[in-house]
């Protein structure tokens, strides 16, 4: 008889985490700096800000020397992420990894630096043009395949730990890092395979990212100081503030995890999603489609909204965003919002946008772990619309048995997760 | 395990907009339309002409879009139609999405101009960012993400109960179907809809695939004609939809059912000395059980690059072996479409079994023979120009009551 859930399904338990955020490398540093409330938001160094109106970032500049291209550094975080998880699991062995890959990444686009590269090749003087590149360039890059198709970053990381069959690539916007955990879910729930592996990354700080977000109104621009930019659910907030990092979670069906004498770090109860219908960048402003969401999670989970003890947020520090996940949550929580605690990872480590839901997945099953809820920092000015226990500024010991984690896109795909500490 | 139906088709292609407007693939009428001129010296089939307004009444959606996601949402919107719930709410709030996707048209003109000027700025950067600040349009950002032809799909036709996006070139196309048909297998969703879009005069993806040296320049030719030339895609413009079903869901509203889903294969190998060979020869070892001795259709995604195309075509010595074969390279008559190169050819193949006809040969090479009778399962194929390498299998609707 195998381990199932409420519902019938095979039990998915998690027995591997890895993470990396501008925190710095590893669990046991994020964790400490993320329960000192600590930001890993500074000032950008990788290119000149010079005439833009953001000039900080969550960036990781310490994962390669200078000059790489997001590409790289996407690989590069979700291959040390994936190592560590591999080694909590106890899996990282000469052996292929025995399940699929479901990894978040951002689109891949051709660096300008090859950009400007290809043009080079061209007579001097002579315009620009893309016919041009293409005809004096035509069959000479083929390495640009491997790294700039848009499977190009999973396909290095399936090839690294040979992971089994295609490696998908998803993008939901902010929400891909928990997609992929939930596709984990389904394949591991569906007896497709034992195990998966599944990664969000996102090395994407370079300067056209920033224009473009910041053309769109969403990036904080409170340049000075630095740390004090995100500050989910208060009254300033002005944005959110671009940041890198990665995060992996090893999944494994419950029972062939104890058969093989894994440590059970945690269970992922409950998965829920839901589309919006209303705008590119904005839900509905009645909420349904994030209260959909959560009540899809909570369903599948089947738990009822008082069985669950924590909220990681998405929290991005946004004015829209913000509001219309408090909104949300007091629609599905009522008046237990009063008491029920909801943080954002958010204010430390900023938006990690395609890696946040894996981030956010990892820290939460760490606050299970360790009892111990981390902060919303710069929680100076509450915002009176707001009236949530953020969790503000310090570190809080609490036994937490349920985490909900939020995750909320652009283009109205939003995903809620359910975890819960091992049984 | 519930069974996957196809009960909706949606399609648009350089040949025409709807499925229906691909029947004369059947008689031999419709011959491929080329552009010789906007991507010179490399040809592409064009979009056949089409009114965004039927299925994208809103102007405004349609200025947030670039060319290919309103190729996808039109095709997304014809799959519904053709499934007879357009603007059903009521079914399109369970119905769940999977988009296979690329990145959306850079603005060619900006980067041009740029390129062009940096050479002889004095300080570089802090020139780029003024020009990059002026110059790029806001919301060209939001037609650039990926995702965002999935929610514009929400928007613009309701699609709610779920949306992801596969990214990775034709494999995506694949994965798409293969999560979608998992997932309903499993009892998880009852109706998907599933596909990918893609627009083919597009001078930045003509530089990835150039850089790799994957199209052909010159004179358009059959994709099994191109070897000597040295091979070759021609991008193709196409937006393909599928609307999935379990066979108990579309039985019940009464839908009519065009196709059912046999297995569905995506594999993943690097392309190095004789690796695509042994995928190709395992995927048939791997589909063969499913397959009868009555005559097969094979629905080709070969992509007109070399070696990858002379790979595929030995491959078929497999399925030869045990029954009859007809083999079609859908790249000759509507071109290469990346992601959406697996949901065109599905959507083509379902047409037939429901059309109960069967494509008349599209080359002169001998590769393609004559069918005397449609055959009753089809396999689709895809070994994608980098990597997506795959097999679909689907019968008619009638066979497979039995």
């Amino acid at each position: 008889m195998s381990t199932c859930d409420r519902k019938g399904r095979p039990l998915v338990a998690v027995t591997g985490l890895g993470i990396i955020t501008s925190l710095g490398r590893g669990k046991t540093e994020n964790w400490t700096k993320l329960t000192r409330g600590q930001s890993g938001i500074g000032t950008i160094k990788r290119f000149s800000t010079e005439g833009l109106k953001t000039h900080i970032a969550g960036s990781v500049d310490f994962m390669l020397p200078a000059g790489f291209n997001s590409q790289q550094l996407s690989f590069a975080l979700a291959e040390a992420v994936a190592h560590e998880s591999l080694g909590q699991a106890g899996m990282s062995g000469a052996n292929a990894f025995p399940g699929p890959l479901f990894i978040a990444v951002p689109p891949a686009e051709l660096a300008w630096k090859i950009r400007e590269e290809l043009a080079s090749t061209l007579p001097d003087h002579a315009p620009v043009t893309y016919t041009a590149m293409i005809q004096e360039n035509f069959g000479k890059r083929k390495d640009i395949l491997d790294v700039f198709s848009m499977g190009g970053v999973g396909d290095l990381v399936a090839q690294r730990f040979r992971t089994q069959g295609s490696p998908i690539s998803v993008s939901t916007a902010c929400a891909s890092g928990a997609t992929v955990v939930q596709m984990g879910v389904d394949a591991i729930r569906f007896g497709q395979t034992k195990a998966v592996l599944a990664v969000g990354t996102d090395g994407s700080i370079n300067v056209e990212s920033v224009i473009r977000f910041s053309l769109l109104s969403a990036l904080s621009t409170h340049n000075d100081p630095p740390q004090d930019a995100s500050r989910p659910f208060s009254h300033k907030r002005d944005g959110f503030v671009m940041a890198e990092g990665a995060a992996a979670l090893v999944l494994e069906n419950f029972d062939t995890a104890r058969a093989r004498g894994a440590e059970i770090l945690g269970i992922v109860a409950g998965c829920g999603e839901r589309a919006d219908t209303f705008h590119r960048t904005r839900s509905n402003p009645d909420g349904s489609a994030i209260i959909g969401a959560i009540n899809n999670a909570l369903d599948d989970a089947g738990l009822s909204p008082d069985e669950i003890d924590y909220i990681n947020a998405h929290g991005t520090s946004t004015p829209e965003n913000d509001k219309m996940e408090a909104l949300a949550c007091r629609s599905v929580f009522g008046e237990r919002m009063n008491a029920l605690p909801i943080s954002s990872n958010k204010s430390m480590i900023g938006h990690t946008l395609t890696a946040a839901g894996a981030i956010e997945a990892v820290i939460s099953l760490l606050t299970i772990q360790h009892g111990l809820l981390p902060p919303t920092i710069n929680y100076h000015e509450p915002d009176p619309a707001i009236p949530f226990d953020v969790v503000p500024n310090v570190a809080r010991a609490q036994k937490v048995e349920r985490v909900m984690s939020n995750s909320f896109g652009f283009g109205g795909q939003n995903v809620s997760l359910i975890f819960r500490s091992p049984p | 395990m519930n069974d996957v139906v196809v009960t909706g088709i949606g399609m648009v292609s350089s040949l025409g907009v709807g499925a229906d407007s691909h029947i004369g693939l059947f008689d031999g009428k419709l011959q491929p339309v080329f552009d010789r001129h906007s991507m010179a010296p490399y040809p592409i089939h064009p979009l056949a002409p089409i009114d965004f307004d039927l299925l994208i009444p809103k102007k405004g959606d349609q200025r947030q879009m670039d060319q290919g996601q309103r190729i996808g949402v039109y095709a997304a919107g014809l799959a519904l139609q053709d499934g007879g719930v357009l603007g059903d709410a009521e079914f399109l709030q369970k119905t769940h999405l999977i988009v296979a996707a690329g990145d959306g048209e850079r603005d060619i003109a900006v980067d041009e101009e740029i390129l062009s000027a940096l050479g002889s700025a004095s300080d570089r950067q802090v020139y780029f960012n003024q020009l990059m600040s002026k110059k790029l349009r806001p919301t060209l950002f939001l037609a650039q993400l990926p995702n965002l032809l999935a929610g514009n799909i929400s928007i613009v036709h309701g699609v709610t109960g779920s949306s992801r996006t596969f990214m990775g070139e034709e494999a995506a196309g694949l994965d798409a179907i293969a999560t979608m048909t998992a997932r309903i297998r499993a009892g998880s969703v009852d109706a998907g809809l599933v596909g990918g879009s893609y627009s083919a005069p597009r001078l930045d993806m003509m530089l990835h695939l150039g850089l790799g040296g994957n199209i052909l320049s010159g004179e358009p030719a059959s994709v099994w004609a191109r070897n000597e030339r040295g091979g070759g895609m021609i991008c193709g413009s196409v937006g393909a939809f599928l609307l999935l079903e379990s066979r108990s869901n579309a039985e019940r509203r009464g839908a009519r059912i065009s196709a059912v889903l046999g297995p569905v294969f995506s594999e993943h190998c690097f392309r190095k000395h004789g690796e695509v060979e042994r995928c190709a020869d395992d995927l048939w070892q791997r589909m063969e059980p499913s397959l009868t001795s009555s005559p097969l259709g094979i629905v080709s995604g070969a992509t007109g690059a070399e070696p990858l195309t002379a790979q595929e075509l030995g491959s078929f010595k497999h399925p030869r072996s045990r029954r009859e074969i007809y083999v079609r390279a859908t790249g000759t008559m509507i071109g290469h479409a990346l992601e959406a190169v697996a949901p065109a050819n599905v959507a083509l193949a379902s047409l037939a079994l429901r059309e109960e006809k069967y494509f008349a040969p599209f080359d002169q090479t001998g590769v393609e023979a004559h069918a005397p009778a449609p055959p009753s399962q089809i396999v689709v194929t895809s070994f994608g120009h980098w990597r997506g390498e795959g097999m679909i299998l689907l019968r008619d609707a009638r066979g497979d009551r039995s």
